[in-house]
């Protein structure tokens, strides 16, 4: 039987549990094309509700209609808007995001491409921080549950979920640059601005990570300490088994299956907090880039940053969704 | 009709309790017991004070203007030339700007609660109550609203409409009701199976009626906390919005903003970026304390 399949054997491919895995993975993916298409119209269409054109200059002396004519033919805003918002949906989907308003003959793609080695930097690497450090606070937060350990961890983690992270990057500003510089006469002080694979990325990133790391810390205590009060962790601990074995083995494999779904929201953090952080260390990342483009109105641009963030947010929960049923095997896939 | 002498006998000596504790009260003597929810509060009583009172110490002379200039003192340190907090760089007072920022941040965090309010409980209530086809339409709608990265939205829609209040309040209302409309609509769908309300329905109560005399006052307890815990999320939204040069305008002080301004000179006056962090992150920390404390009183679980 070529070609399509019957329903008789679709029945009997979602019967087995690879053949229900591969559906939805394949149904998770097909979710995200209405997801990106709606994110591009909701936001196409407040760029094209902006009251004025963008050719407007506050103040200065304004462009005359031919200039403005001209304008509007090189940026494709001659065509009505519908066609205008198919233009764009076709070329989105060929990686093109158009010409950035605020530079001359300058692509949004290629804007994008410039800044982004800054922002996968510091994100990535907040990403690693995360999760070992977040895990480790929380698993001896909980094995040392209402003891100075647990409170002193938890307390930070309550400081650092609630306290927003351009407020934890200028204090940190304050302390370890301006305070640090006066008080070692310029001896020892981390760089509050700039770019390079040195000492210049320790506050970003800790900036960045700091949240995620408070909620990990807090999700993994919790869960760690519904994992203890488990018969088997009882039965390993009956049997003698050493206390790293119970702690690798029993506890943490199964207290971390919860911890996978915050991964999801953690990317989306990483990503939208990339936009404090740079503003905050002065960092010409993707997240810089938006902000000049919110400040200036280059709509080409917001509309690339909010279509590239929104994909890359929407991939991160896709692959977070997917680990997960393979992680946990009770997880049913509907 | 006869009773038997032993079931009276039975019936005098049932216990009754001295006082009947109903879900309320409980929750408020809860709520009493738990320390840092207190603190909270009484932080959250102090910053409304201040936000009301805040113009009054102006005209009482006790606090300089916020927005006069004396620019002979800029850039103050803490105690000097008379400027208890210090003087920004506008030589206006640190102390009186942050007293004054208190009130966009408590009117952001609170009318920004109250349009989500209504959208969420129409949203929520409707999928829920309906369900099928209705449900599934507005469910998948909140799961595109979801999908939209909240502080970039609010970034696009103050920079296509402008930075004015109304914009501000409206743009960080239409990020945040999908968290109230699902919890709404969990709520209704767990109750709407409950025995009482197939008693109502029974007895012929219209849905109209079902839906306020009983469906939503049995879901209060999380709207509460929801909202309540929506409170700090939107003051965070606006401070971020100030910070990036973006939010209200000067020269209305907002802490955002004073952290902006105190950013650039942070070298000559560090005190002028500390006060205005210290007052967001300190606030933040106490309305979360308070979500904390409600959502712990008012989930009947945790009842004794």
């Amino acid at each position: 039987m070529r070609g399509a399949l019957l329903p008789s054997q679709l029945r009997a491919i979602t019967s087995t549990r690879s053949g229900a895995l591969a559906i939805f993975i394949v149904r998770r993916i097909l979710w995200m094309i209405p997801i990106l298409f709606f994110v591009i119209l909701i936001t196409f269409t407040l760029m094209h509700l902006a009251p004025g054109s963008p050719w407007d200059k506050a103040g200065g002396r304004q462009l005359s209609d031919t200039v403005i004519n001209n304008l509007n033919i090189r940026y494709g805003l001659n065509k009505p808007v519908a066609q205008q918002f198919l233009l764009y949906i076709w070329s989105v989907v060929h990686f093109d995001f158009g010409l950035s308003y605020q530079y001359q003959n300058k692509t949004v793609s290629g804007l994008l491409l410039e800044s982004w080695p800054y922002t996968a930097t510091i994100g990535l690497l907040a990403f690693l921080l995360i999760i070992p450090v977040g895990v480790g606070l929380g698993v001896l937060a909980a094995l040392r549950q209402n003891t100075r350990i647990d409170y002193i961890t938890m307390g930070f983690a309550t400081v650092a979920a609630s306290f927003p992270n351009f407020v934890i990057g200028a204090l940190m500003v304050v302390v370890l640059s301006v305070l640090a510089y006066k008080a070692t006469g310029g001896n020892f002080y981390l760089p509050a601005a700039g770019f390079g694979i040195d000492d210049s990325l320790i506050m970003p990133v800790v900036t960045l990570a700091l949240l995620p790391i408070a909620y990990t810390a807090r999700l993994t205590r919790a869960s760690t300490l519904d994992t203890i009060r488990q018969d088997f962790v009882r039965t390993a601990w009956a049997k003698g088994l050493p206390e790293r074995l119970v702690v690798i083995r029993h506890i943490l494999k199964n207290s971390l299956i919860p911890v996978v779904t915050t991964l999801g929201p953690t990317f989306a953090f990483l990503v939208t907090g990339s936009v404090i952080v740079e503003t905050v260390f002065s960092i010409p990342g993707i997240g810089r880039a938006f902000v000049v483009a919110i400040e200036s109105r280059d709509y080409p641009m917001i509309l690339g940053t909010t279509v590239l963030f929104s994909l890359v947010i929407a991939v991160a929960n896709l692959v977070v969704d997917v680990a997960y049923v393979f992680i946990d095997p009770r997880v049913r896939l509907t | 009709m006869a009773v038997p002498a032993a079931t009276v006998e039975q019936l005098s000596q049932w216990e009754v309790p001295e006082q009947q504790i109903g879900l309320w009260s409980d929750a408020a003597q809860r709520f009493r017991r738990n320390r840092l929810a207190i603190a909270g509060a009484v932080l959250v009583v102090l910053l409304i004070l201040i936000a009301f009172g805040s113009p009054l110490l102006v005209q009482l002379g006790i606090i300089h203007d916020p927005l006069k200039q004396n620019v002979e003192f800029i850039e103050s340190g803490p105690g000097q030339n008379g400027y208890l907090f210090g003087s920004d760089e506008l030589g206006r007072d640190t102390l009186s700007r942050l007293l004054f920022g208190s009130r966009i941040s408590l009117a952001v965090g609170i009318f920004v609660q109250g349009i989500i309010l209504p959208i969420g409980l129409l949203i929520g209530l409707t999928a829920g109550y309906f369900g099928g086809r209705v449900d599934n339409l507005l469910m998948r709608f909140t799961d595109v609203w979801y999908a939209f990265p909240d502080l970039l939205f609010v970034l696009v829609v103050v920079s296509v409409f402008g930075p004015s209040l109304l914009t501000i309040f409206g743009a960080i209302a239409l990020v945040n009701w999908v968290g109230l409309a699902r919890l709404v609509r969990g709520q209704v769908l767990s109750i709407k199976e409950k025995e009482f309300i197939e008693a109502a329905r029974s007895s012929g109560s219209s849905p109209p009626k079902l839906i306020l005399k009983h469906l939503l006052p049995n879901s209060l307890g999380p709207i509460i906390v929801t909202l309540t815990f929506g409170i700090p999320n939107a003051i965070f939204l606006e401070a971020v919005l100030s910070f990036l040069g973006v939010g209200i305008q000067p020269p209305t002080p907002t802490w955002g903003q004073m952290v902006f301004d105190g950013y650039e000179a942070i070298y000559a006056n560090p005190s002028s970026v500390v006060f205005p962090a210290l007052a967001i992150g300190f606030t933040l920390l106490a309305f979360s304390f308070v979500g904390d404390g409600l959502r712990d009183a008012l989930d009947p679980r945790m009842r004794r």
